[in-house]
């Protein structure tokens, strides 16, 4: 018997009961619909908290001074100078991961523009820190590299410092303003970054040469912070690797001590948060294929209902010439029929509920073509596995009594 | 006359628990092309067995079995699927078919196990099979449309598509009341003149008048096998019968 006929046996067979047909599907359309959605959702907020760490910079490494004990007494970590423009200097030359390099000093403090003031926060940096943080200068220009040499009094503000100051909307470049007691002239406006995934605003800050705030505001020589990127996200391992051994050598530390500095990288902090809603992603697919599973439970149940049912026909089959691999593929096509035929309708339930949700609910959602075809892939599979059993029954049947079967 | 069926000493055994039932003890006999044999008994006289070793479902335990020419003793499943497919066609007492289908795709279903069929021929030759049995008409009806004798004669229909070597009937009649059962004999008796070979399981005497030859089964044994000489006409029968009343 040919493939064709088969096919048109099953589905003259599933015609003949189309609601229990259409109610056995059901299962696997809720199932697959379910998995597709939930994937979506799970892969959305998954990936919008990928976009926004890739916004402040995902291969971002940031060197702290780190805790010590100075007879006994543990001090605070952000009260040691352990940090120097020496070790900048030397992860500079020395790495061949990191690229990119700035040292970090900030003061917070109140910044007045006539009559307008706003409480912000001034960080002392290099030009490498733009690039860094992923800032962009929207209006006038960056400072030089003479103006970190010479310490001068020069500015890039934040979109949200220039909207306090300049509530009327005059330019902000070129104007003076004050941090503290200190002039700065504004020489550029940075393009607005928005909030970050904690609700940091990322456009609250003045950016100035780091001289100038390490002499004229905090008078202090070390760092506060180094900030660095890698190549890219998959070496920062490596970078932190050639920095630890370069801090250390630098700060002549002994094979026993521990680290005086802590590094961190976005690396960290990405995967810390992705792995939330990976956790996320896992229980929703999970139960969603649960679902799935019940759906397969229910063809089973029905396939082999209508095995018992159909007794005497395929009695009758094998009477008149049908073998047992015919009464099978008819059974196991029915069964990928259902599922098939219940998948599609889901994934289609399932792209719109997405979709849905992400109109009604704002969700971010991503539907991931691989997550289609492997929920598709799974329901086709639950077809053939969950209706092998009773075809196989049905194969088996004794023709001499299936077709006396009363 | 060439020999469609050929039983040598056939003995079929069943194990049912600890007990050996002996269901046939030994039976031989030959049918030829062209007899319209039937084949009665009592019910524990073997006649379903016997039916089903005709019929290919069942192997004897021992003695040999041709089937036009061939043996099919030591056949498996799969090539006596196939020998039912090709050379054997049933019709059923309670005929059989498959529920909310028409008669022609009914009667295409042997052919649809046929590998080397196409359809068009399938069509072809369904559609001149239902007109033999006068359903050339109601090809499209469906099974729950019909009434019993038009069920049983699709089910004629389906045994002769194949263009069996034999036409195994079962109490083919049981189900059908007089007039009907005697119109059905009247289509197996043409069948019988166009030269169809027919064997016709029964345990109604009556039947065996419309048939060539009388085959007796009692307990697992041929008791008697006589040719009729005076074989009853069954349209004249039906002819014979009170006019029915609309």
């Amino acid at each position: 018997m040919n493939i064709t006929n088969l096919f048109k046996i099953a589905v003259k067979a599933l015609g003949n009961n189309k609601l229990r047909g259409f109610l056995t599907m059901l299962g696997i359309i809720i199932g697959v619909a379910s998995v597709i959605t939930m994937l979506a959702i799970g892969q959305g907020s998954k990936r919008s908290i990928q976009a926004e760490i890739s916004e402040m910079g995902s291969n971002m490494i940031m060197i702290h001074p780190g805790g010590d004990m100075r007879g006994g007494v543990r001090l605070d970590a952000d009260d040691m100078e352990s940090l120097k423009l020496k070790d900048l200097e030397d992860i500079r030359e020395k790495t061949r991961y990191v690229t990119c390099i700035s040292p970090a000093v900030n003061s917070a403090g109140q910044a007045v523009y006539g009559a307008n003031n706003t409480p912000t926060t001034v960080y002392g940096v290099n030009l490498d820190y733009l690039e860094i943080r992923r800032y962009r200068v929207s209006d006038g220009d960056t400072f030089s590299e003479q103006d970190i040499r010479t310490a001068a009094k020069v500015c890039l503000a934040g979109q949200t410092v220039v909207d306090e100051l300049f509530p009327n909307g005059e330019n902000p470049v070129g104007r003076v303003i004050r941090f503290g007691t200190i002039p700065f002239r504004i020489v550029g406006v940075l393009e607005s970054k928005g909030y970050n995934s904690m609700g940091m605003d990322q456009d609250d800050l003045i950016i100035a040469p780091y001289t100038t705030v390490q002499k004229r505001i905090l008078a202090i020589t070390h760092l506060q912070e180094i900030v660095c990127s890698a190549l890219s996200e998959a070496y920062t391992d490596q970078a932190i690797d050639e920095i630890t051994e370069i801090l250390r050598e630098n700060h002549r530390l002994k094979e026993t001590d521990d680290d005086d500095f802590s590094i961190r990288s976005q690396q960290e902090l990405s995967s810390m948060l992705t792995s939330t809603t990976d956790m996320m992603t896992v229980l929703l697919a999970a139960v969603a294929g649960i679902s799935l599973l019940v759906g397969g439970i229910g063809i089973m149940n029905i396939m082999y209902v209508s095995v018992t049912e159909r007794t005497r026909e395929i009695g009758l089959r094998m009477s008149i010439g049908a073998k047992g691999r015919d009464i099978l593929a008819q059974f196991l096509i029915e069964s990928i029929l259902i599922s098939v035929t219940g998948g599609l309708i889901g994934v289609l339930i399932g792209i719109g509920a997405a979709v849905v949700v992400n109109i009604v609910a704002a969700f971010p959602i991503y539907i991931q073509p691989w997550s289609v075809f492997l929920s598709f892939a799974v329901c086709t599979l639950t077809g053939v596995f969950f209706g092998w059993y009773p075809a196989q029954k049905a194969a088996m049947l004794d023709p001499i009594e299936a077709i006396r079967y009363e | 006359m060439k020999e469609v069926i050929r039983l040598e000493s056939i003995r079929r055994d069943f194990q049912v628990g600890t007990e050996t039932v002996h269901a046939l003890r030994g039976i031989t006999f030959t049918i030829c092309e062209g007899e319209f044999v039937t084949i009665m008994g009592s019910s524990g006289s073997g006649k379903s067995t016997l039916l089903n070793t005709l019929g290919c479902l069942d192997t004897p335990t021992s003695g040999e079995y041709y089937l036009d020419g061939v043996s099919v003793r030591t056949m498996d499943k799969n090539q006596r699927a196939a020998l039912r497919n090709r050379k054997i066609g049933f019709v059923f007492q309670n005929y059989n078919l498959l529920p909310k289908t028409t008669a022609i795709e009914n009667v295409e279903l042997p052919l649809m196990y046929n590998p080397s069929c196409t359809s068009g021929e399938r069509h072809e030759r369904a559609v001149a099979a239902l007109r033999a049995v006068g359903l050339g008409d109601r090809l499209l009806h469906k099974s729950n449309q019909m009434s019993g004798g038009q069920m049983q004669r699709v089910a004629i229909a389906r045994a002769l598509v194949n263009d069996p070597a034999v036409i195994l009937a079962d109490e083919a009649t049981g189900n059908l009341d007089t007039r009907t059962s005697l119109e059905v004999l009247v289509l197996f008796q043409q069948l019988h003149a166009a030269g169809r070979t027919i064997i016709f399981v029964t345990h109604n005497p009556e039947i065996a008048q419309y048939s060539s030859r009388n085959i007796t089964l009692r307990d697992g044994r041929v008791t008697g096998d006589l040719r009729n000489e005076r074989i009853l006409d069954a349209a004249e029968a039906l002819a014979q019968l009170p006019k029915q009343e609309d």
